[in-house]
């Protein structure tokens, strides 16, 4: 009891720390040196949001459910390292972590931006604070993690066992200093604008924050996907569900913006679009949170369903949105030299198509995710808009999408006139011989799938061939673009050549198919601490003589009365056999599920990839030229 | 270029039109195109819910007695409404869902073309 | 001339775009405050599906034209022995079999003859008729999603459909709506 009175009072600290800050810094924004109040402040700030997140943590570990939402989701029985991640898998502890990060980020903002001009620092720490009081307000009033209920319940109701998992307790904060960290990228680019400071030099600085933000993001969204892949039974790891989307997009334009600032770093092009690129990134993460903690949309994962909290954030967004508006048109100095600087065939203008590209695959996820509501508002009728559509939309953009990607790298700054023109189409001739012979014996969309194998097969080659002969010049953006063309060509092979076994069968029994034996020899029960654990033993006699032994299991909870699958999964280099068993109500059999699905090792291999690409430019030393 | 990449588009759209298969292969791609509707997010395909398998055994019943893809989905829709579809067909309501990002991908083709041509001179 | 132009085309894009995000703000905030619950047609009356199905506990077989006469109003309740809440339901279902005025018709959704057969010694059978939906079919072809489920039935159209088990509240309503 007494650490949710330090957690709330803590907040209410935090609060005035923040209007303090606040008042400092417009009273100190004409001075020449920044007040080391404001240094403390900024601290104390921090340290008042980690005090109130670990007196949540320390009110989940000790199972103080005096706390509501304590309470609402956790369980005396929960294992401690899930008592502590259930913290921030909730509503209100998740809202403390935003704050922890946006603290985080201006704190280490103010550290490092030493060799910036002091206005710029003052007018970025405003922007922070402004969003920063927007949350402190809207978590003490409408998402206080910190509620007492009185009786004092002697158990709580969180005890979902699909929650309880090693990589969906750790996705939230990585997802989180991604998504959130975002913030400082738009509170530093609003004051550049009115500063008008956008410079090379400033492009350097903004780099790291964005290298950072970009990482973790990445990452983010991978262990998302693993555990959607490990844990959910059905195989897949992507599903185009809102709230999946919500996390790419910011993704796709702060990847773009990526490729902007190492522009603008060589030269003063393309601000617009830094600036543009900058606010909607975060705008789009806050757009997200809308969505989905709203109740605005139904999803697998959404969080709370409270129109008045979707209320608060839906007009604390546009506000953000109108004031970023107002900002750009009246102080952003269009550079009208723009695009004569440059020649049409030339990396400023294949960076100019990223661009465009990514803002088009851009548009169709928002637009994919916020039309339903959109109609249901204005017609009400509901509609569905699932996989098919982001894949007709998405898939023959690919193509062209990873020729730029693969020719885009090679040409000079300025103007080009494209060497090596004769390697460059071996190797398209090359990839194409690659692609159909991989595919001649699959028959199913022949010509589609060549296409994009091709494109995907040619960017592999030129970014390995870019590894070997440029070595250690632009190592981070090879590794990274290596590795997004390995991510596409995995996911295009695993596409082509999944293969998929659904049938029902009953103890002892067998199933025969292309070759391949299925034996379902037995089941094995055995109660566990909180559930009965089913566990079927299968062996598969594949038709080249291996033998392969399978576990999955069925685990009956009654507390909460559910039942869960865990599919047996054995992971190899080259491909992943997958099988899950179902019951079947009111029968004897079960219904199991086999899949062989290759190269999914080298899908989640690639991210690591990129984001290692990441790392190693996040690390780089500045280059004399 | 733009038209070049127009027409490439429709080509490939139109050549990824479902193929005949037989029928088991038909349920499975008409089941994935069907949300579980008692479920959170899940295809009839993916889910195991009563529900689920009864639209499985529904489907392979229909088809079996000579319903096309088109009229098992004109079937469900009428008794569950247009959500039960993954895919959102074009019809009126749809058209700016389907056309809106082309539009947009267009515009912006245009304005980065346009800003070549002004700088030629 | 030409700079006066420029300044005009840009307040021109400015204004667009505010009228652009000021009716999106409006279409969230609308879609917020009409927060519901996606039920489909529930209100739409429907003609009742054409189907045939077993009998429970025996071999006939029997039509949705040979069951349903234009003139009587019947309730078709979806029900199984191992549905948790058609238990709840289930002496509100008793009480409506007392009523001559609606005919109760039960569709034994999934289930297995004999937990069945049970299921009713043990509660009672409100039912004048008990059809067989083995594999679940049946109740897609009358638009349901699970069990329970009940649809009110005049005239061989759908009035009203209820999704979950029954209460005192429908109940009222059920017995207001028998003509």
């Amino acid at each position: 009891m007494l650490s949710s009175t330090i957690g709330y009072y803590s907040l209410i600290l935090g609060l005035c720390s923040s209007i303090i800050i606040f008042y400092f810094s417009i009273i100190n924004y004409q001075d020449k040196i920044l007040d080391i109040k404001i240094f403390y402040f900024t601290f104390f700030q921090l340290f008042f949001v980690i005090i109130s997140f670990l007196s949540l943590v320390l009110s989940f570990i000790y199972s103080d459910f005096s706390n509501e939402t304590v309470f609402n989701n956790s369980h005396t029985t929960k294992p401690l390292f899930y008592k502590i991640s259930g913290t921030w898998g909730n509503h209100e502890g998740s809202l403390l972590l935003w704050q922890l990060v946006l603290t985080l980020f201006i704190f280490i903002f103010l550290f490092k931006s030493n060799n910036q001009s002091k206005q710029y620092r003052i007018l970025t720490l405003l922007f922070q604070e402004i969003i920063i009081i927007g949350f402190f307000i809207f978590i003490i009033k409408t998402s206080n993690p910190f509620n007492y209920i009185f009786p004092i319940p002697k158990q709580g109701l969180g005890l979902n066992p699909i929650l309880q998992d090693p990589l969906l307790a750790i996705h939230p904060p990585i997802l989180y200093v991604g998504y959130v960290g975002s913030s400082i990228i738009f509170s530093s680019v609003l004051a550049a604008t009115i500063l008008n400071i956008i410079s090379r030099d400033w492009a350097s600085h903004l780099k790291k924050w964005i290298l950072v933000t970009w990482f973790f993001l990445s990452l983010g969204i991978l262990f998302g996907s693993i555990w959607a892949y490990y844990e959910l039974g059905w195989g897949g790891f992507w599903f185009w569900d809102p709230v999946e989307n919500v996390s790419l997009m910011p993704w796709l334009t702060l990847t773009a913006l990526l490729h902007c600032v190492l522009v603008l770093e060589k030269k003063i092009v393309l601000t617009s679009w830094v600036v543009i690129l900058s606010i909607m990134t975060f705008t789009l993460s806050m757009c997200g949170t809308f969505l989905v903690r709203s109740g605005i949309l139904n999803s697998v994962h959404s969080f709370a369903n409270d129109p008045e909290r979707g209320l608060y954030i839906l007009i604390f967004l546009f506000s953000l949105i109108f004031l970023s508006i107002f900002i750009f048109f009246f102080f952003h100095k269009q550079n009208i030299k723009n695009y004569s600087s440059f020649f049409w065939l030339s990396k400023e203008t294949s960076i100019l198509i990223n661009n465009w590209f990514m803002m088009y695959f851009l548009s169709v996820v928002l637009i994919g995710t916020i039309y339903p509501i959109f109609l249901e508002v204005i017609s009400s009728q509901k509609i569905s808009v699932g996989p098919p559509f982001y894949h007709k939309l998405i898939i023959p953009f690919l193509f062209p999408f990873l020729l730029a990607m693969a020719i885009g790298p090679n040409l000079k700054w300025i103007k080009s006139n494209l060497e090596n023109k004769v390697n460059l189409i071996l190797f398209f001739v090359l990839s194409i011989f690659v692609s159909s012979f991989i595919l001649k014996n699959s028959d199913q969309k022949f010509l589609i799938n060549t296409f994009l194998l091709s494109s995907a097969f040619y960017l592999f080659f030129i970014s390995i061939r870019d590894l070997f002969t440029k070595k250690l010049k632009n190592f981070s953006q090879n590794i990274a673009h290596f590795g997004f063309s390995l991510l596409i060509l995995s996911i295009l092979l695993n596409n082509i050549f999944s293969t998929e076994i659904i049938f029902n069968l009953k103890e002892s029994e067998s199933f025969e198919y292309n070759g391949n034996k299925i034996i379902f020899n037995e089941i094995i029960q055995n109660n566990q601490k909180n559930y009965v654990s089913i566990i079927g033993n299968f062996t598969i006699e594949n038709f080249d003589g291996k033998i392969d032994n399978f576990k999955p299991e069925l685990r009956i909870y009654n507390q909460p009365n559910i039942v869960t699958s865990e599919a047996d999964i054995k992971t190899s280099f080259l491909s992943d056999k997958f099988m899950v068993m179902n019951l079947v109500q009111n029968q004897e059999y079960f219904n199991v599920r086999y899949q062989v699905k290759p190269f999914m090792i080298w899908i989640w291999s690639s991210v690591v990839l990129i984001c290692l690409g990441a790392l190693i430019g996040f690390f780089k030393k500045k280059n004399e030229k | 270029m733009n038209y070049f990449k127009i027409i490439f588009f429709f080509f490939i759209l139109l050549n990824s039109n479902e193929l005949k298969a037989d029928n088991e292969d038909l349920k499975n791609q008409i089941t994935k195109n069907l949300r579980c509707l008692i479920c959170q997010g899940q295809s009839v395909y993916d889910s195991d819910s009563e529900f689920a398998n009864s639209l499985k055994v529904t489907v392979e019943e229909k088809l079996n007695d000579g319903f096309s893809e088109e009229q098992i989905y004109l079937f469900l829709k009428d008794k569950y409404g247009q959500w039960i579809l993954y895919d959102p067909e074009l019809n009126i309501n749809t058209y700016i869902l389907w056309l809106l990002p082309i539009l947009l991908f267009l515009i912006g083709g245009a304005i980065i073309f346009k800003s070549f041509i002004f700088t030629k001179k | 001339m030409v700079f006066l132009k420029k300044k005009m085309r840009s307040k021109f894009f400015l204004f667009i775009i505010i009228l652009i995000f000021i009716i999106i703000f409006l279409i969230f905030y609308k879609g917020l405050t009409n927060y519901s619950i996606y039920t489909p047609k529930i209100n739409i009356e429907n003609d009742i599906p054409v189907f045939s199905a077993n009998i429970f506990d025996s071999d006939l077989q029997v039509s949705s034209k040979e069951l349903f006469d234009p003139k009587k109003s019947y309730l078709l309740n979806i029900w199984s022995s191992w549905c948790v809440p058609c238990r709840d339901e289930h002496a509100l279902l008793m009480d409506l079999s007392k009523d001559e005025k609606v005919n109760l018709i039960g569709l034994n959704y999934k289930d297995r003859l004999n937990n069945a057969k049970n299921y009713l010694n043990e509660l009672g059978n409100p039912y004048s008729k008990i059809l067989v939906d083995e594999t679940g079919t049946i109740a897609i072809e009358w638009g349901a999603f699970g069990v329970p489920e009940t649809f009110l039935i005049y005239e061989n159209k759908v009035i009203k459909k209820y999704i979950g088990p029954l209460n005192q509240q429908f109940l009222i309503e059920i017995k207001s709506l028998i003509k």
